[in-house]
């Protein structure tokens, strides 16, 4: 649990983080989106303390994060930032086993570690430990920065825009290992990005920000429904919002009674890819198979469009 | 396969080794450079052992100054020292517009003649380039590396001791490599007080009016000169390749 209460932090006269309070459940995802020079990295690294806020607490588990060295927090909450910043002066394996080599960690558990983190994000340790980052593609540099933020197992991971850098199928790629990754480690995470899109995918609350404000923070489907300002609503995007909205759901919870013609349709896809399916095979319903490969229902236009349908 | 120039360097070493341990092979070369009857090869010391003396007082000074110079860099680098950086600079620039002549005008009459006025002009006309480097080094650091080694956790002093000097390293040396070489050359004059180097054989050359001595403590020195620089700079180069550059 992380609670950020009455946070500010003022540079001069102007005040970039402007009294936030935000609680953030354990295990969760929560993103921080907001436009550029709203405060969003200032807030992340106030958790981490590279910038000391003004005024306000933040704590971790109910403990102040003042009450130990800054050095000390760092090593315990994962960072990753954009353009990765991995050691050019260090092999992948060096760079994975920071943190682990600053704890005073066994050699062996270290190698052990690195050697599970590679292989998670689908990184060859034989092939890749020994390389230098400036011998990986970006995208690979990319997944080693996020595998240094892990490797000393931390309950919270901070991560500034690290998707930011990639191309769009590297980077839904890498937004599904990153779930993945966080369900496997029961890591809590904040996420700051400027992908809408992203925000929607990644998170189970949002926060925006706008001139060092938080101005909403709720699950994506409040957002949705409910913006709190126009700016939140602009940020949302008017014409995006019944695809965003069924993208949050799955296909499950939209099954009808009743059957319908044609290949099936996996229940464990969003709700706005059986609406695309739709729409590209021309047909008003399609038979939804449960992941046994079972048919419990189908799907249909109708039903998918009540369901995208805002508050009237 | 080597390419020409590394054979070339190999040759030099080989040419100098040679002279050094037997310069008598050379004397058919140097002695249409003589009048008749004068000596062709140094005859007032052992060639090989002032060359040795040579190199170990640049050797010496160059040390002290890489030290002093990368202290005061590190020094006025950190968030607490930085309101020394423009006194570091006039000290260091000072040693580096006094002529070593000068240097060692003044430092005879307090240390006596011989080696120690020599190093402290090497010491003193060394240090700028070793600083300057330095500081650049250490000042253009990539913010997103830095950045990083904060916040993973590092203590000021792991960050200077396991990012900051070996990323600045490859400017360091290079800064140590310019020092080195300005060194060997001025080293020579070192000789004029007494100390112990390959100016004294240039300066037996121009008293007896013998251009075979000077020719030959010239290209001793200049030879050192050139492969102590590429050897550094193979250095220089192989570190930075390896992060990348
Ligand atoms: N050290 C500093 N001194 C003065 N002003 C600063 C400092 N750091 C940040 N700021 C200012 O604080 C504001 C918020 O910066 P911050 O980096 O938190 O924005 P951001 O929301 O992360 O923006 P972006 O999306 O562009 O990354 C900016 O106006 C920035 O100029
Ligand atoms: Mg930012």
């Amino acid at each position: 649990m992380i609670e950020i209460e009455n946070i500010t932090k003022r540079y001069g006269e102007t005040a970039v983080v402007d009294d936030v309070s935000l609680t953030i459940a354990p295990r969760t995802v929560t993103v921080v989106v907001g436009t550029s020079g709203s405060g969003k990295t200032t807030l992340l690294r106030m958790i981490n303390r590279l910038v000391e806020p003004t005024a306000g607490t933040i704590r971790l588990d109910g403990e102040d994060n003042r009450s130990l060295p800054g050095y000390e927090l760092r090593r315990r909450i994962g960072y990753a930032i954009q353009g990765h910043g991995l050691f050019p002066h260090r092999t992948v394996a060096q760079n994975i086993a920071t943190v682990p080599t600053l704890l005073g960690w066994e050699r062996s558990r270290i190698d052990a570690k690195v050697d599970e983190l590679l292989q998670l994000f689908q990184l060859d340790p034989a092939a890749f430990g020994p390389r230098f980052p400036h011998e990986l593609s970006g995208g690979q540099q990319q997944r080693v920065g996020v595998a240094r933020a892990l490797a000393a197992e931390p309950k919270v991971l901070l991560m500034d825009e690290p998707f930011g850098a990639l191309d769009p199928i590297i980077r839904a790629k890498a937004q599904d290992d990153l779930l993945t990754i966080q369900k496997h480690f029961e890591t809590t995470i904040i996420l700051v990005t400027h992908d809408m899109e992203e925000a929607f995918q990644l998170a189970d609350r949002i926060a925006v920000m706008d001139k060092g404000k938080v101005v909403q923070y709720a699950t994506p489907a409040e957002m949705l429904i409910k913006p709190a300002t126009p700016f939140v609503e602009s940020l949302i995007g008017v014409s995006e919002r019944p695809y965003r909205l069924l993208a949050i759901e799955q296909v499950s919870s939209a099954v009808e009674p009743g059957s319908a013609d044609g290949a099936a349709i996996s229940s464990a896809l969003t709700q706005r890819e059986a609406l695309a399916e739709l729409l590209w095979s021309g047909r008003s319903a399609l038979p939804v198979a449960d992941p046994a490969g079972a048919i419990i229902g189908k799907v249909s236009l109708e039903g998918l469009a009540k369901r995208a349908a805002g508050p009237a | 396969m080597p390419n020409l120039s590394t054979l070339f360097r190999a040759g030099a070493f080989l040419v100098l080794v040679a002279f050094l341990l037997q310069p008598q092979w050379f004397e058919p070369l140097l002695r249409p450079l003589v009048q008749e009857n004068a000596p062709v090869i140094y005859n007032q010391g052992s060639l090989l052992q002032l060359t040795l003396l040579h190199l170990r007082t640049v050797a010496v000074a160059t040390a002290a100054a890489s030290l002093v110079a990368l202290a005061l860099a590190i020094l006025v680098t950190r968030s607490s020292g930085a309101e020394f950086l423009p006194l570091s600079r006039s000290l260091v620039n000072i040693g580096q517009t006094f002529p070593p002549v000068a240097v060692l005008a003044l430092a005879v009459p307090i240390f006596g003649f011989g080696e120690k006025p020599t190093l402290i002009a090497l010491f003193l006309y060394g240090l700028l380039p070793i600083f300057e480097n330095a500081l650049t080094g250490l000042t253009t650091l990539p913010p997103s590396v830095m950045e990083a080694a904060r916040g993973a956790g590092m203590t000021g002093g792991q960050r200077l001791l396991k990012v900051e000097l070996p990323l600045a390293m490859p400017v360091i040396l290079a800064g140590i490599r310019l020092s080195v070489v300005i060194s060997l050359a001025t080293a020579t004059i070192g000789s004029t007080v007494a100390a112990k180097t390959l100016g004294e054989v240039i300066i037996a050359g121009l008293q007896s009016n013998n251009l075979a001595f000077v020719v030959q403590g010239g290209l001793i020195v200049a030879t050192l000169a050139v492969l102590l620089h590429d050897g550094l700079q193979a250095a220089e180069r192989k570190l930075a390749a390896r992060m990348g550059r």
